[in-house]
């Protein structure tokens, strides 16, 4: 099992926050809206680099998203922020109609996704955005895995002609990425290769992913960790060709079961080579209150219920 | 000055071309379609510097935008007009692989069109959008968006409002159809929105009232008043009164013609009120 270690632990809205940055350094058509969470999306240094660029609109996510969509038009770039919740079931018609289908250059940009939101509780732990995002006919679904990555996604879609969702969250995570990494939308990222089970995860389970892979290394399970950081287009090709090679799939995500990145996989599974697969995911269940590492733990969410998942998987091959 | 006659013939097309749409796949909205034809004729045809050869960035351009998109009827005949698309495209109004879908829509292309609407109460926050980004492309250029009265009811208008306002997005005109009618019944039957004149007021709008939107003449000389308005702090408001159904005498003043096609029978009364003027398509 490859080691990855890190110096730090930074949240990922912090990445987008430097990515927001520094993409609007590079491009004076990148502009900002928020809807009052500007310290909680980490938005603070754009607004000052550049405040006639940060628009602020208040508690009104519904007039932000339609907003945007006619920024684009005079070929502006308009990054979104709000919480998760906010970018998406709040305003799904406004998504769908102003950006997806009106296929427009909007980046919607939402921090504070899942249970990691912690004591603000479930108004707040979006667990479904994943998958009403990825239902939009055109709109690509991010969710990178550590600070740098986040940084680097940002980057990325800056220069994506297309509507785009961005996931992000509130903990503090091991930065194990290269800060100079390539970020490549649609194309997953090995982490480390194994015969036995492939591991598929997303966002802040790709960690818990790795911590797992090491207690099933001592166990003698050889676990090949592939982080898919874009759920949208899912990168087909290496997750067939490592299902092929190991023969069985756990998905771990911080997202219900019904519709995020496990449903992805197994539907593409389903239809080009039948594979076991087991998810770690929400069962069907909102969140609550409480320390983000417990109700992690509670809704089955850590390298144990990892563990446990791949031990079961294996014995249906 | 304007050329109102010229306008008037104009309009009396498009009336022709709106209920011969609807009539053609028996679906539709003809009676705010009619009700709005002289504002989007004289928008079109006299107000506007807009470019038909059509860049989805109008950088240059006024922009329209129309929030109300089940009036997709009169938007199509008068960007066909205007010269778009050709007028014959209106013959494939609602029917399968049009780029003329039943709301207006940028998914199929066509050209003029900028935002998908049909949900309603999204189109002003969309101008306001639009309006912002010109004034960050020092585009001194002005940005419209007409709204039904009904939809009113819904939120956002008033996020959008609200937002246009304490930004001082004073490049924006939104106009209000208010024919008084909406699906269920009269607006004051179904959910009775008091004063809109003092509601805009009190949002920080410029408010113009318009109590003929369906005089020609008085809609122009609107539209001139609105833009001079412009660039002075507020957005621009024009509370313009329509008849739904206008020109078509049996549709005239009632909510049964919101979305309902007329028959062959109707269609003949209806075409015989309104001149064909520049050639049927």
């Amino acid at each position: 099992m490859k080691k990855y270690t890190y110096t730090e632990t930074k949240d990922t809205r912090s990445g987008f926050g430097a990515g927001l940055l520094e993409a609007a350094q590079k491009n004076e058509n990148v502009i900002g809206l928020c809807a009052d969470l500007t310290g909680s999306l980490k938005m603070n240094a754009f607004e000052n680099e550049f405040p006639e660029r940060f628009f602020q609109v208040g508690i009104s996510e519904a007039n932000m998203m339609s907003m945007a969509a006619g920024m684009t038009i005079g070929g502006k770039i308009p990054f979104t922020g709000t919480f998760a919740n906010f970018a998406t079931s709040r305003v799904y018609d406004q998504v769908r109609q102003s950006i997806a289908y009106s296929n427009k250059n909007v980046k919607i940009c939402a921090s504070h996704a899942g249970l990691t939101l912690g004591e603000d509780g479930a108004t707040h732990q979006v667990l479904e955005d994943i998958g009403m995002m990825k239902m939009l006919p055109g709109m690509v679904v991010i969710n990178p895995c550590d600070y740098n990555q986040t940084k680097a996604a940002t980057l990325a879609i800056a220069e994506y002609e297309g509507p785009v969702y961005l996931r992000f969250g509130r903990p503090k995570m091991p930065v194990f990425t290269p800060a100079d990494q390539e970020f490549k939308i649609g194309e997953a990222v090995m982490l480390n290769e194994g015969a036995d089970v492939t591991i598929i995860a997303t966002g802040h389970l790709v960690w818990e992913a790795i911590e797992a892979g090491h207690i099933l290394a001592d166990m003698g399970i050889d676990a090949e960790i592939i982080n898919i950081h874009t759920i949208k287009p899912l990168d087909a090709e290496a997750i067939l060709k490592s299902a092929e090679k190991t023969g069985c799939v756990v998905t771990a995500e911080e997202h219900q079961m019904n519709g995020g990145l496990g449903d992805g996989v197994a539907q593409l599974l389903a239809r080009k080579n039948p594979t076991p697969l087991e998810m770690v995911a929400v069962n069907d269940s909102f969140g609550e209150s409480g320390i983000p590492a417990l109700l992690m733990e509670k809704y089955g969410l850590t390298r144990t219920d990892i563990v446990k998942s791949v031990e079961k998987v294996i014995k249906r091959k | 000055m304007a050329n109102i006659q010229k306008l008037e013939q104009t309009v009396s097309q498009v009336r022709r071309d709106i209920v011969r749409m609807v009539h053609a796949n028996n679906s539709g909205h003809p009676g705010g379609s009619l009700g709005c034809t002289e504002f989007l004729v004289a928008l079109y045809f006299e107000i506007m510097k807009h470019d038909s050869s059509f860049n989805m960035d109008g950088k240059g351009e006024d922009l329209f935008f129309l929030s109300n998109g089940h009036i997709s009827p009169v938007f199509y005949s008068v960007l066909a007009h205007s010269g778009y698309f050709n007028v014959s495209e209106l013959a494939t109004f609602r029917k399968i692989d049009s780029r003329l879908q039943g709301h207006p829509t940028t998914h199929e292309g066509l050209p003029g069109v900028r935002i998908a609407s049909g949900s309603l109460g999204q189109g002003m926050s969309v101008a306001a959008g639009a309006a912002v980004t010109k004034k960050l492309n020092d585009d001194d250029r002005i940005v419209y968006s007409l709204h039904g009265d009904g939809e009113l009811q819904e939120g956002q208008i008033w996020e959008a409002a609200m937002y246009a306002s304490a930004k001082k997005v004073d490049n924006l005109i939104c106009t209000i159809d208010l024919n008084g009618q909406q699906i269920d019944g009269s607006t004051d039957e179904v959910l009775n929105m008091g004063s809109l004149e003092a509601k805009f007021l009190a949002f920080g709008f410029d408010v113009l009232i318009v109590k003929e939107g369906n005089n020609m003449t008085k809609v122009v000389a609107a539209l001139e008043e609105a833009k001079s308005r412009t660039g002075k702090g507020k957005p621009v408001c024009i509370l313009l009164h329509t008849e739904m159904g206008n020109g078509v005498d049996y549709m005239m003043g009632s909510h049964k013609w919101h979305g309902v096609a007329p028959n062959d029978e109707e269609l003949a009364v209806a075409l015989a009120q309104n001149k064909e003027t520049l050639g049927d398509y």
